[in-house]
């Protein structure tokens, strides 16, 4: 299996490792995937007071794709809207990445991913809301 | 024309995956050479010099294996590996004796060629029982013993496990079977070579040995079957009637004589060498341990052949693990099925989660391996673990003292 | 001329230079075409080239193409993978042929060894139940061809697959899948300069196919077991140096024509049919086979006394009984097969001992005959 050389460098260098306080209002978390599955991803956003994501951190369990996958995605998300984060498609990151197809599914992954965030986000707004 | 001069170079990366397939002994292919020049007839032409030469060639190398294993040469036969030696075996027997006995016994940890042979015969009628394994791999001897039934024909166990390497208890195995009077086969591909292996001593009927996997080319094998008490098959590959109707078609006297070559090299080598590979094994283990916590070593450490270690690595995904230690070319699970990304059946047999099964390592260390490579080894497997673990939510929430097992999964 | 000249290339031909090297490159290359790290991938690429390389010599695609260990295991995959109970293959099949199934029809040849069509046609008409028909490109004891489009037509008609065994055939005459429209075809690297322990069964895209051994996945599930990746590599460049084919029709006619003149009564077995040049089946009129075969082994002259198969005792052949050959005549034919490294050297060689031979033997016999005349 030959992986392209920008699924290699988020690989190697992934971006945006770490984690924000999960219990902070301005942060989204999203938890997908199983252990038992071999992957986990979990992605937070930080949302700025503009309704922008700030910033945007992850860590992964799981092969290269899907480190690489998640760590995109926190690159594209940034300096997004919420709307415009959502509306980020699996096959983009599958193609931007030139995912094998056994691996597509780590895309499909990061895009929940991304919205389980925003989910996470949107509840404790309309909770502060209430 | 070229010649091997050395295994590896020094850009290439570090091998550990011996059980998937071993560099050829430049002794062995040294062996070999002549039969692909000037000595290259076939050994069925019994009409001038070329074929009685080539027949030399595969007659040496025939005892050579007998010797390796305790056998008379006359109850060896060539096979193009230890895939077709076990479907051979099984089929062979199961066939033979359909009339009498239809019920066979194996285990679900053995090699995948032995189960679908297994299943192919269930579709066919036949009745097989695959028995589990305990927690470190091996075979309860009570299980088998209840599992034998008067329709029991054959026993199929292999030597060693190809993903975990634990030996499994053959002398037991061979004494109840011939006390129950039920053929023994054991796929000896991983074994053969690497520890001592009497069919006498060790009551065995049947026995699979690859070329590959003792230094020896790729393309051969061989069965053993044994003449007193006489074990007999229905040959698969028929036409010619070369090796006594076992298994036709002509000899490939290369591969033959470099199988023969490999098994005296491995004779005459094995002790010294299971204690090389011995010291080796503890200096990798060792040096982990000192330097990284949440490792397990799956299977027995015992029981088990120096030359393998099948770690898990706690929240380090295998395939990544494989991916960031470039310079180290090791497996996660077998070579057959590594490609599948499913967790390894042999692994989840012993009750190994899911989880950690994805996060299992098969290291293989054999003749070549130094005492430097396996510290360089030890080095990028530490930093890389490392690495990947910092990036790991699993092994955060393990700081943070939470149980993994406590949290509802979404399966995808 | 090398101190032995070597006419039993159909028995096993020696290895190209241009296999060995190749063999060599796979063998340093080492790894486990099924593992996912560097040594494997290096692995699986030649594997991959390799199956292009076999394929095309014989025009068929990569994915048609299953590695195995030789010709004879092919023969026995396509009459058991194709799933046929009905089989019907010709009386001068080899024996991986005629022996693969148990129950097959065995189709009648004429005299010079050539199919009967009418039988075949007969015999696809006899029963409703679809057959699959095998019948070899080229004869392993006397080259004589078979008119393979032919036969597919009529196979068609009666919905019956074909297989043909072209490892006789390959690389000395052009196989195209193709043109010959056969579902299932055998190679054996051995006979056209590859290492022995490795063949090929081309299996036509369409055409149905179920495995026969079991395990590891490899071949795209057609055929368990770790690749002989060497082997393989060693088989695609004998492919490829064997690609232009084997032009050796001046030595055999010289020979031929030669071994006639010398021995009044020599018969050419099959001379009549299309045949590919670099065999010669002929008698030597009252003198055993194996007393020709050491004769010219002792005068450095390997040939052959059939096929080279198992049998440490001498059998007839059942090619030239199923041709009519009478057993006395039959029991007297020799094979002569040359290949890529025969020489015009090799040629005069074989046909001097040849002289010798049956010089010495008419002489012994005269002077037999001439002490049993004064005895009487």
């Amino acid at each position: 299996m030959a992986y392209s050389e920008k699924l290699i460098d988020h690989y190697e260098n992934p971006r945006n490792i770490g984690s924000f306080d999960k219990a902070a209002e301005d942060v989204g978390t999203g938890l997908v995937g199983a252990p038992a599955c071999g992957d986990v991803m979990k992605l937070q956003i930080k949302v700025g007071a503009d309704g922008l994501i700030e910033d945007a951190k992850f860590k992964t369990f799981g092969c290269g794709s899907a480190i690489a996958s998640s760590s995109l995605v926190t690159e594209w998300v940034k300096g997004k809207t919420i709307d415009e984060a959502e509306a980020i498609k699996n096959t983009d990151i599958a193609r931007h990445l030139a995912l094998p197809p056994v691996k597509i599914h780590c895309s499909v992954l990061a895009e929940d991913a991304i919205k389980a965030a925003i989910a996470d986000y949107r509840a404790k707004a309309t909770k502060k809301a209430e | 024309m070229t010649a091997i001069t050395q295994i590896r170079r020094n850009d290439q990366p570090i091998y550990l995956d011996y059980q998937a397939t071993t560099p050829m002994d430049p002794r062995v292919l040294e062996a070999m050479m002549p039969y692909f020049t000037h000595k290259f007839g076939n050994s069925g032409s019994r009409s001038h010099a070329y074929g009685w030469e080539a027949e030399e060639g595969t007659e040496k190398a025939r005892a050579q294996v007998a010797k390796l294993i305790g056998a008379d040469e006359k109850e060896v036969i060539f096979t193009s590996g230890a895939t077709e030696s076990n479907n051979l075996a099984i089929r062979g027997v199961a066939e033979f004796y359909k009339d009498r006995k239809n019920h066979i016994i194996t285990t679900v940890t053995e090699h995948k060629c032995v189960l679908d042979t297994c299943r192919h015969l269930e579709q066919q009628g036949f009745e097989v029982t695959y028995l589990p394994v305990q927690k470190d791999g091996l075979l309860d001897l009570d299980v088998l013993r209840a599992a034998i039934t008067d329709k029991t024909v054959l026993v199929s166990v292999m030597a060693v496990n190809n993903e975990i390497g634990v030996i499994q208890p053959l002398a037991e195995i061979g004494r109840i079977c011939r006390d129950r009077k039920v053929f023994f086969h054991t796929d000896a591909a991983q074994a053969a070579g690497k520890i001592p292996l009497d069919v006498e001593a060790l009551n065995i009927d049947l026995m699979s040995i690859s070329g590959h996997k003792i230094y020896g080319p790729k393309g051969i094998g061989a069965l053993y079957v044994r003449r007193k008490p006489r074990v007999r098959l229905v040959p698969m590959i028929v036409g010619g009637g070369q090796e006594r109707g076992f298994r036709s078609g002509t000899l490939p006297t290369p591969l033959c004589v470099g199988l023969g070559e490999a098994a005296e090299i491995c004779m005459k080598e094995m002790d010294a060498e299971a204690k090389r590979l011995k010291k080796l094994q503890e200096r990798m283990l060792t040096g982990l341990r000192a330097k990284l916590t949440d490792i397990v070593v799956n299977g027995d450490l015992e029981h088990r052949i120096p030359g393998n270690l099948n770690i898990s690595f706690a929240y380090v995904e295998g395939e990544s693990l494989m991916m960031g230690i470039k310079n180290l070319a090791v497996s996660s699970g077998s070579a057959c099925t590594s490609a599948s990304l499913e967790p390894s059946y042999v692994l989840r047999a012993l009750g190994v989660e899911e989880d950690m099964a994805h996060t299992s390592l098969r290291i293989g260390l054999g003749r070549f391996t130094t005492e430097h490579e396996i510290d360089t080894a030890v080095d990028e497997l530490v930093r890389h673990v490392n690495k990947l673990r910092e990036m790991s939510p699993l092994w955060e929430m393990a700081q943070e003292g939470i149980d993994i097992k406590s949290i509802e999964w979404a399966a995808h | 001329m090398s101190a032995v000249t070597y006419l039993d290339h159909n028995a096993t031909s020696p290895l190209r230079p241009a296999a060995f090297d190749a063999m060599v490159e796979a063998m340093r290359a080492g790894g486990n075409p099924s593992s996912v790290h560097g040594a494997g991938r290096r692995a699986r690429a030649i594997v991959d080239r390799a199956r292009r390389e076999v394929a095309s010599l014989v025009g068929a695609r990569p994915s048609e193409t299953i590695f195995t260990s030789g010709g004879t295991e092919a023969n026995n995959l396509a009459l058991s993978g194709a799933g046929r109970r009905r089989v019907l293959v010709s009386a001068v099949e080899h024996d991986s042929v005629r022996r693969a199934v148990s129950r097959a029809e065995i189709l009648p040849v004429d005299g010079e060894g050539v199919l009967d069509l009418a039988a075949l046609e007969a015999a696809l008409s006899a029963s409703v139940e679809p057959a699959l028909v095998s019948v070899m490109l080229a004869n392993n004891e006397t080259g004589v061809l078979q008119p393979i489009a032919e036969i597919v037509r009529l196979a068609r008609a009666a919905g019956a697959l074909v297989h043909c065994d072209a490892i006789q055939g390959a690389g000395k005459v052009t196989v195209d899948l193709q043109a010959l429209g056969v579902d299932y075809l055998s190679l054996s690297a051995h006979k056209l300069g590859g290492p022995p322990g490795v063949g090929a069964l081309v299996v036509r895209h369409s055409a149905p196919f179920s495995p026969d051994r079991l395990g590891g996945g490899q071949e795209s599930n057609r055929r368990a077991g770790t690749e002989n990746v060497s082997g393989i590599a060693g088989f695609a460049a004998a492919a490829e140096a064997a690609k232009g084919g084997l032009d050796v029709t001046g030595f055999r006619d010289r020979l031929e024509l030669s071994l006639v003149q010398i021995a009044a009564g020599a018969k050419i077995f099959g001379a009549r049919a299309p045949r590919i040049a670099n065999t010669t089946c002929i008698s030597m009129p009252g003198v055993p086979a194996e007393t020709q075969v050491m004769a010219l082994d002792l005068a450095g002259v390997c040939i052959s006394a059939g096929a080279a198969c198992s049998s440490g005792k001498v059998q007839r052949s059942p090619v030239l009984l199923a041709m009519g050959v009478a057993a006395e005549e039959a029991a007297c034919a020799t094979r002569i097969s040359l290949g890529w490294n025969t020489g015009p050297a090799d040629i005069e060689r074989l046909i001097i001992a040849w002289q010798d031979l049956y010089t010495r033997v008419r002489q012994s016999d005269i002077s037999h005959s001439l002490s049993r005349a004064r005895a009487a």
